[in-house]
């Protein structure tokens, strides 16, 4: 149900190998349908603490729980990198049927799963294509859309747009805004842009660094999805301003070293 | 192979590009036409220096005695090269089967692969002629002496090819693999062997000219012994008797044989990388 608790991490740390923690004590509840922005400067252990729900990386200490899928599906997580991560060899259409291929369904049984996935994110005509024949942004699509293929409640996004130019940026924030609304997902998105994480989120998650932890936990209390003019009014000017100053001050309290 | 050098679908509608077609065959010619027009020119001024320098045909023999020593020495030559034939390819097989399943099992496991791997760089680095003489005394079978002789030269490229290759994977890709929980075999399938390609194509193309040395050179050893078996025993029993254009008649068809391998491994690395592979691609100018 929307708003019942679905990603609960408690007390969560991390550390690689000796060093520093990456990632110390970390402790909060996500609600489905919620779209949450970790924010913070590098090395904030955000990706860290991304990488640790999605079990790609085994936690320190502490505990991470999700709440069973109710309904059936192949895969309950959405993981979009960085970058598009797709298979060169393969083309747009076999990179989105990976996840489905790899648990175990047929070509043909997947085939209008895949088309559909690809056409929520306007790239059906390059079904056919290769990823070296697309451009950044076509391949970030197709790297949701793979996410998504599935049917999952949670999307895990980590700093998905960060390569990408200011035009394509926004537009893919709106793909994934009407995504998640649609499908009533579960985001976490991983940015360092104080401006992504206010016009995408219904809260931002403000990191900071050595060690990692969670510094501010704020509820932008705009409705959400947001329109695009809001993007240019005062009321997001004052959002953005009260996320950068609570983020400045995480940079403040570490003396920054530069 | 279908080639697609643009992704936008208003471009399948415009007119063909006239221009481009031309600087296309152009290019088709340049690349077959150019070499074959050098290489028969090199001949005939091969020919023609023999002739006007009246240089004996024990020294240098012309092209066109060579031609005709192959033509009347054809059949006894080529039952040799089918000989070295085979030494060659089943040699190349057994490397590529031995390269790639020591490999897989290399990049499996750290420690087989330190326990092992001196064993690999010592076959490696023992000079083939080296060995070759002791081989052929262990081993009854002078076939299966000198196809082991060829198949250290050719094994380790590939599975040196093939370690690296499958260590290349991409490292998010090897993450959204755990992520959808693929097993093992999946990983493989889907994953470490097209990361792998590339980098055993490569591994390909040169071991399969080695796998040719290796044929050549052992069959040198086992010819200096006595033993008749492909062409390059015929270059050494024809240069005891002095037969000059033999020789060289042979010799043309070990590098016949050798242009065959190249041609064949690089359509090969074309047809499995042309479609998405940098080193592969043909861009558009």
């Amino acid at each position: 149900m929307k708003g019942d608790p679905i990603i609960r991490m408690d007390r969560v740390s991390k550390r690689f190998g000796t060093s520093t923690l990456a990632v110390s004590d970390m402790s909060l509840t996500i609600n489905e349908g919620d779209f949450i922005s970790f924010l913070g400067p590098s090395g904030c252990g955000k990706s860290t603490a991304l990488k640790m729900i999605a079990g790609l990386l085994p936690v320190t200490s502490g505990t991470i729980t999700i709440a069973p899928a109710k309904g059936k599906t192949e895969h309950d997580l959405g993981f979009v990198f960085q970058e598009p991560t797709l298979m060169p060899w393969a083309t747009v259409q076999d990179n989105v049927f990976l996840p489905l291929r790899l648990a175990g369904v047929s070509r043909d049984g997947a085939a209008s799963r895949v088309a559909e996935a690809l056409r929520e994110v306007g790239l059906t005509k390059f079904a056919g294509a290769y990823p070296r024949e697309l451009s950044g942004g076509m391949k970030m699509r197709v790297s949701i859309a793979r996410a998504m293929v599935t049917r999952p409640r949670i999307l895990l996004m980590d700093e998905p747009f960060a390569a990408l130019d200011e035009m394509t940026r926004s537009k893919l924030n709106n793909d994934v805004v009407r995504l998640a609304n649609e499908h009533g997902l579960t985001v976490i998105f991983v940015t360092h842009s104080v401006f992504e994480s206010v016009y995408l989120s219904t809260r931002v998650v403000v990191m900071a660094a050595r060690p990692g932890r969670v510094a501010d936990d704020l509820t932008v209390t705009v409705p959400w999805p947001r329109s695009e003019e809001w993007r240019i009014s005062q009321g997001f000017s004052a959002e953005a301003r009260r996320i950068s100053d609570s983020l400045k001050g995480t940079l403040d309290a570490e003396h920054i070293d530069h | 192979m279908q080639s697609i050098s643009t992704i936008d679908p208003v471009d399948d509608a415009a007119p063909m590009n006239i221009e481009a077609m031309a600087r296309e065959s152009r290019e088709k010619l340049l690349t077959w036409a150019l070499p074959v027009a050098t290489l028969l020119a090199a001949i005939g001024a091969w020919e023609w220096l023999v002739w006007a320098y009246q240089i004996p045909h024990y020294l240098i023999p012309a092209p066109s005695l060579i031609a005709k020593t192959l033509w009347t020495d054809g059949p006894s030559l080529m039952g040799s090269a089918w000989f070295t034939v085979r030494l060659t390819f089943w040699s190349l097989s057994l490397a590529i089967i031995g390269g790639v399943l020591l490999g897989a099992v290399f990049a499996l496991s750290r420690a087989v692969e330190m326990s092992l791997f001196p064993f690999a760089v010592i076959l490696q680095v023992t000079p083939v002629v080296a060995i070759a003489p002791l081989i052929l005394i262990y081993v009854d079978s002078t076939f299966a002496a000198l196809l082991i002789c060829a198949w250290i030269v050719g094994f380790f490229p590939i599975l040196s090819g093939t370690v690296i290759g499958l260590r290349s994977a991409d490292h998010n890709l090897r993450d959204l693999f755990t992520l959808y929980r693929a097993t093992p075999w999946q990983r493989l399938r889907f994953l470490l062997a097209p990361s792998a390609l590339p980098s055993f194509m490569a591994a390909l193309k040169v071991a399969g000219g080695l796998s040719l040395i290796g044929a050549v050179v052992a069959e040198f050893v086992a010819g200096a012994a006595g033993q008749n078996t492909g062409l390059a025993s015929r270059i050494i029993e024809s240069s005891f008797r002095n037969e000059i254009p033999r020789m060289f008649a042979a010799l043309v068809l070990v590098s016949m044989l050798g242009i065959v391998i190249f041609l064949l491994t690089t359509w090969a690395s074309r047809r499995v990388l042309g479609h998405w592979h940098e080193s592969e691609i043909r861009r558009d100018q």
